[in-house]
């Protein structure tokens, strides 16, 4: 392809695999590599971490990756994109910094893209939530972090400056691939087709590997070869805005039609109207070919302007999940699992236990599987009672776990391998924040 | 015969949504899973974890559909007390769903 750019995958959430990046780094002919590890509600979690620490906040792998991924985008001249600085973009561009000058890297150019953090508009401005009932007041006292969506604009504006290492906040998933589009070919910040056909490719790379073969394999029905060693993939992009997935040849996994289309609608709703900062992008005319093995063409997304407000996820704490689990086996093992559940639920109510939800499941059964056909099944070998419950203080949370385990020697015969946990629950709701209110800007660090 | 002999899915999530995207394996199978596949079939087949709605996006050009259920998720995946917050194996369950008799077709 003539005056085309490659971008990598690196990473398609906070605990992805790290070496098929390095893969990417060392073999794949990059000129970008992408990281995208910041899911909804992990930066309410990261802001609960820069509070008791100013330094920290940041992605927990983010010194595994880059001490993995340093040397070979060095010697390549591979320039590095991600949203890894979580509540702290700032403070992961310092440590960035630290681990190149370890490593003996002098001279990166490493960017912090700030100004997600909206909180004080959101509170402010009491905005209704578009997720859920209420507003932002109906929270007082619960809400932890309020961080917009930004767009690629301060992340080319820092490929502009030179940056070899760009770190953000939260930015929508697939700004972090348009940026380097956007950069490279000059398209315009109103080129709604090409800033479509762009997203498209990002949403498709965001992932990493489920584009590539991943979240994919079905033996005997839709077969993938070497999941344990899986490519992730890379974008050849060219200035019209049309490019060819990829990935390095001989590692596993495999790019088709197929798996492009699971991807291309991964977590879309309607296919024409996928809101992103930069653009609406349009998804309803993707044509998708076989360019070769493991190659696959995409074209034809479109885009309409951008709306006047961004995406803000507001995280808030929401009580409590307490949670038991323990098994039985053999014949009866259902029935067993069934008297465990109705004592644990009737142990509850005899001890005062608040829940104001409870949830009742026979893993194996019933506990992930809905909908249509659920009626008895055949008797399973080995049944394993799952109780969760929602209350408003950590102690009832714990009391579900300890009832589980009290079935040890108080439930029916053979029950094994009891387990228990209670956490506090950090929950996540949207609000819709007017555009001028949010500040963007780029600060740079130097190894 | 069962949706999983004619097409793939995939799920996904935002929020208390599940939207679920289902691929017919050939695409001369296309008109009879639109023809039996409707919003209404698969509302029935979740309507015991469903509180909202389910809407259907066609794209014939994929041989694919995308059903978006809203009040799918218990409340959404930051609040959800199902082992499966995410819903994730929803498109297995899917899947599950019974087609009439393709004869004739």
């Amino acid at each position: 392809m003539v005056n085309s750019i490659r971008i990598g995958a690196g990473a398609g959430f906070s605990g992805d695999r790290i070496e098929p990046a390095v893969e990417l780094a060392e073999r794949g002919g990059l000129d970008f590599l992408v990281f995208e590890c910041l899911a909804e509600r992990t930066i309410a979690l990261a802001q609960l971490e820069r509070l008791r620490d100013a330094d920290a906040g940041f992605d927990p792998l983010l010194e595994d990756r880059f001490r993995a991924v340093l040397p070979a985008c060095r010697a390549q001249g591979v320039t590095i994109i991600t949203n890894m600085g979580a509540a702290n973009p700032l403070g992961a561009a310092r440590a960035v910094a630290r681990i190149a000058r370890e490593l003996g890297f002098d001279g990166l150019k490493i960017a912090a893209v700030q100004g997600d953090d909206v909180l004080e508009a959101v509170l402010a401005g009491d905005l209704p939530f578009t997720d859920r009932p209420g507003r932002v007041s109906d929270l007082a006292g619960q809400i932890i972090s309020a961080n917009a969506y930004l767009g690629a604009g301060p992340m080319v504006e820092a490929l502009a400056a030179g940056a070899d290492v760009v770190i953000t906040g939260r930015v929508g998933d697939p700004a972090l691939f348009l940026a380097p589009m956007i950069h490279r070919f000059g398209w315009g910040l109103d080129d709604w087709t090409r800033l479509g056909q762009g997203t498209v490719i990002g949403h498709l790379l965001e992932c990493a590997g489920q584009v590539a073969g991943g979240y994919f394999a079905d033996p005997g029905l839709k077969d993938v070869a070497g999941l344990a060693r899986l490519g992730f993939p890379y974008a050849d992009v060219d200035e019209a805005g049309d490019a060819v997935i990829g990935k390095v040849a001989g590692s596993g996994g495999r790019i088709d039609l197929r798996t492009a289309k699971e991807q291309l609608l991964y977590e879309v709703q309607d296919p024409a109207a996928y809101f992103q900062p930069d653009v609406v992008a349009d998804f309803s005319g993707v044509r998708l070919g076989q360019a070769g093995p493991d190659r696959v063409r995409v074209s034809g997304g479109g885009g309409r302007p951008r709306t006047g407000t961004l995406k803000a996820t507001v995280g808030y704490r929401d009580g409590f999940i307490g949670e038991g689990q323990i098994s039985y086996a053999g014949t009866g093992a259902l029935a067993r699992a069934r008297l465990a559940l109705e004592i644990v639920e009737a142990r509850l109510k005899l001890t005062g236990v608040a829940t104001s939800d409870l949830r009742l499941d026979i893993i194996g059964v019933d506990a992930v599987r809905r909908g249509g056909g659920r009626g008895d099944g055949p008797e399973p070998a080995e049944a394993r009672i799952r109780v969760a419950g929602r209350t408003e203080t950590l102690k009832d949370a714990q009391r579900i776990g300890q009832e589980v385990e009290s079935l040890w020697l108080n439930g029916p015969a053979g029950g094994g391998g009891a387990t228990k946990s209670a956490r506090e629950v950090i929950a996540a709701g949207s609000v819709l924040v007017d555009r001028a209110l949010v500040k963007p800007h780029v600060a740079y660090e130097a190894a | 015969m069962k949706l999983r002999d004619l097409a793939h899915a995939r799920a996904g999530d935002k929020g208390d949504i599940s939207n679920i995207a289902v691929f017919a394996y050939e695409a001369g199978d296309y008109a009879f899973l639109a023809e039996h596949l409707t919003a209404e079939r698969v509302q029935a087949h979740f309507a015991d974890i469903l509180t909202g709605e389910v809407t259907r996006y066609d794209l014939p050009g994929l041989a694919a559909f995308n059903f978006v259920m809203t009040g799918a998720l218990g409340g959404g995946v930051t609040r959800s007390l199902s082992l499966d917050p995410h819903g994730k194996s929803l498109s297995s369950s899917l899947l599950e769903l019974e087609l009439p008799d393709p004869q004739g077709r």
